[in-house]
């Protein structure tokens, strides 16, 4: 028993999180080029995919990326008052609160799924969240969904 | 005469990028200048605007994407305006355009080269608390994505070195650990860096900058320690030098000291064969005979020599003695060209003094060099030195290394005027060696033919009074010194032995060649001589400059150029001590051999620094030039695009007419010495902490304090710094955004750390803009940021600590009356600076005639405040007065306006519109995809292995063909991606590169070029999100890359093609409204050539106008509104409706069918036009307050107005402002009441000037240059009282009907009370019931009723329904100037559309899938923009593509999944999702 926590701790340690990541062309897509261009070092745990609003994202994504495998995932957005597009990150935000509630239903932690404005000159930032996100998700250890796949 | 249309616009911030997009947009060409390396203006730098507190970068970026991409605005950096001919229609202007340093259509932006550039220095951009390369991007967003260089002159280090050395090059590349690169950059211009290094007598060092701050840099010990390292580690030793191909022509060189051995590497450098003749055995002239091995180790010298004489093309004959061995006409038979002579000065100048000739009497230039090249010499006893200079002080310094007792230098002049070098005096003295000065030797005693003593006579001066050489020898006084040997040091002389065969050369002063100063050439035409055999000694620095100058001299002399040419040295501009300030640091010391180690032998006695006391002192460097030139970013640059002899270049442009949009500087407040700027480091302008703020900033968006980077706990803000000043009679103005940038600065702080106490110093808080107050209020009651009304007195530092004390003066009761210093203690201060004018401002009036106004910005029309006093020119933004962000986009547009109207015939002549192959049908293809993967030059490439990502991507689907490419979007990649498209037949294209964001345009342009649709591409960034991100984790950042690609490539198959939608423009305009507003935009887009409708409900136009009767500025209102009514009139393109409502608008944008209503006769008129423009204004405030209606002693300022304009007088008149503004009903401020007030109390006062006029207000916001007003209205004696929203004045009637006013008087804090004549109420504006046209035009109102545009900042005259445009007081309350700037511009932006034959979709827009649509209407509602509607035919949703901004919200909202976005499918997504994981 205590050998089999032991190597499961072991492999949490080694364990690397996938993240998948939906960012907003204009803000977050652009916060992600600055740490870029800053060369600020991050986690290389992230894959990035393109949305033009935060407010595109379907929940479906999210649930498709945990489905998949991955075990977390990202969504950025411009800060509120900031989208391109007048409110759709507001409209992200709603969609995310609410998909966040029915993981839950579903057994999933809700913190896997985080929902971040992070703006086109927050290079910093973003590689800061990547950096926690990488870190908080090894702390939850691997998607749960993964091994119920094994059986 | 011919107009030409185009138009110059000068500075591109965000008014000159808003004024040049809105022409191209329009149909001209635009030239957009500015005078820095990139767009972007002042915008670029704030952290956040106000009120919305919109990050500035995000909310500018696509503008400055869409200036940069703009096929018809050519944008010109680095250029300034320098002449300008011709007139309104038709101008020629020359610029002058400074150079970049960098090829412009090379650059790819990568940055290779700042990583590698040596020298940092302050960022402009970060307002100097950052730092950037001398190589530099202004900032990471900047347009165009190209790096700069900036040269500020000649370092004067280097201007001070006879050979020009490249100092702050190789110091810098020291600083950065480049040692052998540092030692090569010595070389260019000093063959011999190790012997500089130790003996040369650096004036560089002299002319350094840095002993302004501290002490000169070490230069000459940095020199030294670099090329040590690079002799020690034998990088020297091998080396193969690069030959030229060998050129047909022979030099000799006679002499292989430093002079003739650096003329022969220049030679031998260029291909030319040398052929060097030497008299001793080995190499280095005077360097290896003259100079003592404790100073400089011969082996140095042989080995730096032997480096030279490494060069195939160069030979030596050692022991060869031109002169008496074999004749310079000897060599000139054998075919040698040119000689150069440079046999130094070799022998000792003679000494006649009785006895000089007796043994033991040696010859100090003989003495050394016996020493020097190993002859045995001994010497015991008393050695006595004749002579001053270096050749004394060695030979003193030797003799006692040789075994000498004692050594002692006798020199006739003082030790001040001793020609040694101080330090090798000191260092002698150090070692024992006995200085006496002032005696000149009278005799050598001998005894038995040997040396025994020597007399000396009192020596009192050398030079008479004219200067000439004249001793005064003072006989009566005298003295013997014993002696065992005496070396004589008193001069050294050329040895004219080696020109005796030849006829006729010239020698002068102590047998010294004669050379022309300039070519070294002799009166023998193919003779050349430099060096000491020149000059005399000298410094071998100086011999070096000279082999250089003779090796050019011959060059040209073999050619037969002219020897003379472009020869003359031009002064430099020199590099002035930086401006900033410099933190203190000791130059480093040089370690030296202990005194007691010296005697027993001759080992250098300077040790050397070790690396990191180079490194240090090396960055003491101020790098006084900028660019050091030390050519590292050449190396680094792997697209070959940085040229450092770019020259200064002059442009000339043909325009149409000229926008002045050169913006503002901000105020310098180190002039007012109470501030403490630049004394106390925390005290920073308010500029300043808008980059402490930017997470882009110096401290990434921590608010940090610059003394001890700690988190202030406490900010005050002080206001008015530079504005409203008095005492400074330029900076009388109010900045008029000040206030607002200050509460959005302290808010932002708040939301960085809530904890932070923030306090406002202020006068008046200024919040006239839209929805400025509430922004304030906010700020005060949820932020809690403090405003205390309050004068400043001084700022001073808290002794001991970075903190600081604000006193000041409180005009209030609560803290006991006026006149009391108070104070209070702060971690940080920020000082609100003013805007003050651009200092260019002077130079483009003198060019171009436009007049300047006392302040100093440009002057323009009262009323028609973008035009100048030269017709043709226009101005906008806080060029012409200090405005805020959308303001001046508003003036910008109206700005290109004007132009518009006046080259509206030239429209479209100069634009161009890029012709594209027909696209192919892949429609039944399968896709075949391929993929370009790019090196970046080492930017991906050094980290990502893209060789294996490259053969990775052919293993995925669908991919037929995958390469590599050093740099993807270069011209030639791009001609070979075409090539490759044809070839292998490929439908769907994979860029793993950079970022879409920047490059997918360019890509999608070849893909067009090719013949595919442009929406076939896909694009994964593998350096922003690989390389640049993950530089350490290379194995990591390869297997994302690869994972990216597949990710790309998932999707790539699926991508479909799409053609973005047009439909044609029905090219005329619709305005609502006739006020001035509305007349002005009606008249504007008529004017430019397009047809428009004026729709007013009243029976006449002019709206508020016709109750205006003046302004502020003492224009005529009632000319203006009849003017521009007869003008209407006039015009036949304008078709007025009054009495009439649009009552139904039906269509988009482009294409509107409305009917027109007259409500009087009930006709109907249906009407097409293509924009729409809202003017339909603002009412007066209708109130009950202060018992308006009782009396007809209380009016309004309109009411008052009108009297006033019938010549009426008054005595007592007491106005109260914001009554219905600012209030809980209406709280903005109506912006116009105060100056309402001012003009009408100043007209008052003008008419009686003993009247009394009383002013109860609560901020007077006479902004801008109203602030004047103010100022006279106060020393006309009208009376200024302000009160407190909470305890507004009371009025009730007295007997006789006439106002009663009892108010709080805060100063001495009770009740007082007044009678007047008259009560002015200053109503304010409200708008009128505007929901009905919100809802047929579906645009918003905000919160009070006014209606809300697209973007508060940077959309101030659009709607976010594409085609419909906004001005006036519709928009907020403003006066009738602003009214007209808005209404100009919105004409402008409803020309951008006009103007076009067909409006097209904007891009990724979204399809709908007819079969599985349910019509159930979510899109409809979600869509922002109006694009999604049901159609009553079919039921199915519809899209109108040119008003779809393609956000994909609705195919995200779509329940049936039938509306799609296109190439953001949701299969697409999965695709990607699936490859993610």
């Amino acid at each position: 028993m205590k050998q089999k926590e032991e190597s499961m701790e072991k492999e949490n340690r080694a364990f690397e999180p996938k993240i998948i990541a939906f960012l907003c062309n204009w803000c977050t897509y652009a916060g992600a080029d600055l740490a870029g261009v800053s060369r600020i070092q991050y986690p290389s745990n992230i894959r990035i995919i393109r949305l033009m609003c935060s407010g595109a994202l379907d929940p479906t994504y999210v649930i498709k990326s945990l489905l998949e495998g991955a075990d977390g995932v990202l969504i950025g957005g411009c800060h509120p008052g900031d989208c391109h597009y007048i409110s759709g990150n507001f409209k992200a935000r709603r969609r995310v609160a609410v998909l966040k509630a029915s993981l839950k239903e579903a057994g999933l932690e809700p913190e896997r799924v985080w929902l971040r404005w992070i703006s086109a000159s927050e290079g910093a930032y973003f590689a800061e969240t990547v950096e926690g996100m990488v870190l908080h998700l090894k702390q939850l250890g691997p998607n749960p969904l993964k091994s119920m796949w094994a059986i | 005469m011919e107009k030409i249309g185009s138009v110059a616009v000068f500075g591109a911030g965000i008014a000159g990028m808003q004024a040049a997009l809105d022409l191209a947009e329009t149909g001209f060409k635009v030239y957009l200048v500015d005078n820095k390396p990139a767009i972007g203006g002042v915008m670029s730098q704030l952290d956040k605007t106000f009120p919305t507190n919109d990050c500035a970068m995000c909310i500018m970026s696509p503008k400055l994407v869409d200036t940069g991409r703009h096929p018809n605005i050519e944008i010109i950096t680095n250029a300034d305006l320098k002449g300008i001919e011709g007139e309104a229609g038709s101008f020629t202007v020359t610029l002058k355009k400074r150079p970049r340093f960098v090829d412009e259509s090379k650059c790819n932006g990568c940055g290779d080269c700042a990583q590698k550039c040596p020298v940092t220095l302050p960022s402009e951009f970060d307002e100097g608390m950052g730092n950037r390369k001398a190589i530099y991007k202004r900032y990471p967003q900047a347009i165009p994505n190209l790096f700069a260089i900036d040269k500020m002159g000649v370092s004067p280090c280097r201007e001070q070195c006879p050979a020009s050395v490249n100092i702050q090059g190789y110091v810098a590349l020291i600083s950065m650990g480049e040692y052998k690169k540092a030692y090569d950059l010595i070389r260019e211009r000093q063959p011999f860096p190790a012997v500089c290094g130790r003996i040369c007598h650096h004036p560089c060092e002299s002319a350094c900058n840095r002993s302004e701050v501290d002490d000169p840099v070490a230069i000459n010990y940095l020199k030294l320690f670099a090329a040590d390292y690079v002799l020690k580690n034998g990088y020297i030793d091998e080396e193969e030098t690069e030959c030229a191909s060998p050129k047909d022509a022979k030099v000799a060189v006679v002499g292989a000291g430093p002079a003739g051995l650096t003329c022969a590497r220049n030679l031998a450098d260029q291909g030319y064969s040398v052929t060097i003749f030497e008299r001793e055995d080995k190499p280095g002239g005077t360097l290896y005979t003259g100079i003592p091995n404790y100073r400089l180790d011969k082996q140095v010298l042989f080995k730096e020599a032997d480096a030279v004489l490494r060069n195939k093309h160069i030979e030596i004959s050692y022991g060869v003695n031109i002169g008496s061995d074999r004749s310079l006409v000897e060599i000139r038979n054998e075919g040698y060209k040119a000689v150069f002579v440079a046999t130094g000065a070799t022998k000792s100048g003679g000494l006649s003094v009785p006895g000089i000739d007796t043994d033991r009497v040696l010859r100090g230039i003989e003495f050394l060099h016996d020493v020097n090249v190993g002859k045995p010499v001994r010497l015991n006893g008393v050695v006595v030195v004749l002579g001053g200079g270096n050749v004394a002080v060695d030979s003193a310094r030797t003799a006692l290394r040789l075994g000498a007792d004692k050594a002692v230098i006798v020199y006739r002049r003082t030790k001040k005027e001793m020609p040694a070098y101080p330090w090798e005096i000191e260092e002698a003295l150090k070692e024992g060696v006995e200085i006496l000065n002032s005696w000149t030797p009278a005799e050598v005693i001998a005894k038995n033919g040997r040396v025994e003593g020597i007399r000396f006579h009192k020596c009192a001066g050398v030079f008479d009074i004219e200067g000439a050489f004249s001793t005064d020898i003072s006989l009566d006084e005298s003295m013997v010194l014993d002696a065992d040997y005496i070396v004589t040091a008193t001069g050294q002389v050329p040895d004219d032995t080696v020109t005796r065969d030849l006829d006729g050369i010239e020698t002068g002063a102590g047998g010294r060649f004669v050379a022309d100063p300039l070519t070294l050439q002799t009166n023998v035409e193919w003779v050349f001589a430099g060096g000491d055999a020149v000059s005399g000694p000298s410094s071998m620095v100086e011999a070096v400059a000279a082999g250089h100058e003779a090796a050019e001299s011959i060059v040209r002399f073999i050619e037969k150029r002219d020897l003379r040419e472009g020869r003359h040295h031009s002064p430099q501009k020199k590099a002035p001590l930086p401006h900033r300030s410099v933190r203190k640091e000791a130059r480093k010391k040089m370690p030296m051999l202990p005194v007691a180690k010296r005697m027993s032998g001759f080992d250098e006695i300077e040790l050397g620094y070790d690396e990191k006391n180079a490194s240090e002192e090396a960055q003491r460097c101020l790098n006084c030039a900028g660019c050091s030139e030390c050519m590292m970013c050449v190396e680094a640059c792997g697209c070959d695009a940085i040229d450092h002899m770019m020259k200064e270049e002059e442009m000339v442009i043909d325009t149409g007419a000229i926008i002045l949009a050169v913006g503002y500087e901000k105020y310098d407040p180190s002039g007012l010495h109470e501030y403490g700027y630049q004394k106390y480091p925390n005290v920073v302008t308010s500029g300043e902490f808008e980059r402490i703020l930017s997470a882009s900033g110096p401290f990434s968006g921590h608010i940090v304090r610059p003394s001890d980077h700690k988190e202030p706990m406490k900010i005050a803000w002080i206001q008015c710094v530079g504005s409203r000043q008095m005492r400074e009679q330029g900076k009388a103005y109010c900045s008029s955004v000040c206030c607002m940038y200050s509460i959005k600065e302290a808010v932002i702080a708040k939301e960085h750390s809530p904890a932070l106490d923030c306090h406002v110093y202020y006068i008046d808080i200024r919040a006239f803009g839209k929805d400025f107050d509430k922004y304030y209020e906010r700020a005060r009651d949820e932020y809690g940021v403090k405003f205390r009304q309050a004068r400043l007195s001084s700022i001073d530092s808290v002794p001991g600590t970075d903190d600081l004390i604000v006193k000041y003066f409180v005009d209030s009761v609560d803290c006991d009356g006026g006149d009391e210093v108070k104070e209070e203690r702060y971690d940080m201060i920020v000082l609100s600076a003013g805007l003050v004018s651009n200092s260019c401002n002077a130079d483009l009036s003198r060019i171009t005639g436009v007049a300047l106004n006392k302040f100093g910005f440009i002057d323009t029309h009262p009323l028609f405040r973008e035009k100048t006093s030269i017709s043709g020119i226009y101005t906008c933004g806080a060029a012409s007065a200090p405005r805020d962000i959308p303001e001046t986009v508003a003036t910008a547009s109206a700005s290109a306006s004007y132009a518009c109207a006046l080259l509206k015939e030239e429209r479209h002549t100069l634009t161009v519109e890029k012709q594209y192959p027909e696209q192919r049908d892949i429609s039944n293809e399968e896709p075949r995809i391929g993929v370009f993967i790019c090196h970046c030059g080492i930017n991906i490439g050094s980290v990502v292995d893209v060789p294996s990502v490259t053969e990775y991507a052919k293993t995925l689907p669908c991919v037929v063909y995958a390469e590599q490419n050093l740099y993807t979007c270069s011209q030639d990649t791009q001609h070979k991606m075409k090539q490759v498209i044809q070839e292998y037949n490929i439908n769907r294209v994979l860029i793993a590169s950079c970022t879409p964001r920047t490059h997918e345009p360019l890509f999608q342009d070849t893909l067009k070029e090719s013949g595919l649709n442009p929406f076939l591409i896909e694009f994964v960034g593998i350096r922003e999100q690989c390389s640049w991100v993950h530089m350490k984790q290379k194995s990591k950042a390869t297997q994302k890359a690869k994972q990216l690609v597949a990710m790309g490539a998932a999707r790539a198959k699926l991508l479909a093609p799409f053609q973005r939608s047009s439909f044609p423009v029905m090219k005329k305009g619709l305005v609502v409204g006739g006020g001035v507003a509305g007349m002005t935009a009606a008249l504007n887009l008529a004017e430019q050539g397009f047809d428009t409708y004026l729709v007013e409900k009243d029976k006449e136009l002019g709206g508020n106008l016709r109750d205006i009767y003046y302004t502020i500025d003492g224009e005529d209102t009632q000319k203006l509104l009849s003017d521009t009514i007869r003008e209407i009139m006039e015009n036949e393109a304008v078709t007025v409706f009054t009495d009439s409502e649009a009552t139904e608008i039906a269509g988009y944008v482009g294409n509107y069918t409305t009917v027109i209503r007259n409500n009087v006769s009930g006709e109907e008129t249906q009407i097409e036009h293509g924009a729409i423009i809202v003017a339909t204004g603002a009412v007066g405030v209708n109130t009950e307050e202060y018992l308006y209606g009782k009396s007809n002693t209380i009016v309004t300022q309109t009411e008052l107005e009108k009297r006033i304009a019938d010549g009426e007088t008054f005595k007592n008149v007491t106005m109260i402002q914001c009554v219905g503004s600012r209030d809980g009903e209406r709280p903005y401020c109506s912006r116009v009441c105060c100056q309402t007030a001012l003009k009408n109390a100043i007209r008052i006062k003008k008419r009686v000037p003993e009247s009394i006029v009383t002013i109860f207000y609560r901020d007077m916001r006479s902004y801008g240059f109203y602030e004047e007003y103010y100022q006279k209205a106060r020393e006309m004696g009208v009376t200024f009282i302000r009160y407190e929203r909470e305890r507004k004045p009371a009025v009730s009637l007295n007997e006789r009907k006439k106002p009663k006013i009892r108010y709080h008087n805060i100063l001495l804090g009770r009740s007082l009370e007044l009678s007047s004549d008259l009560l002015v109420l200053s109503t304010g504006m409200e708008p009128p019931d505007n929901k009905t046209i919100s809802n047929t035009l579906k645009v918003p109102l905000n919160g009070e009723g006014f209606f809300l545009e697209a973007h508060a900042k940077l959309r101030p005259l659009d709607f976010t329904t594409e085609g419909v445009y906004l001005c006036g007081t519709a928009h907020s309350p403003k006066n009738i100037a602003e009214s007209i700037s808005q209404a100009a511009g919105a004409a402008a932006r409803a020309a951008t559309l006009l103007a076009k034959e067909k409006v097209q979709a904007s891009g990724r827009t979204v399809r709908v899938k007819d079969r599985i649509c349910s019509g159930c209407g979510i899109c409809v509602e979600i869509c922002p923009f109006n694009a999604r509607e049901i159609d009553e035919q079919t039921g199915r949703a519809r899209v109108t593509e040119v008003l779809c901004q393609g956000c994909g919200l609705c195919a995200t909202a779509c329940p049936n999944a039938a509306t799609q976005q296109m190439s953001f499918t949701k299969s697409q997504i999965y695709q990607m999702i699936e490859e993610a994981v």
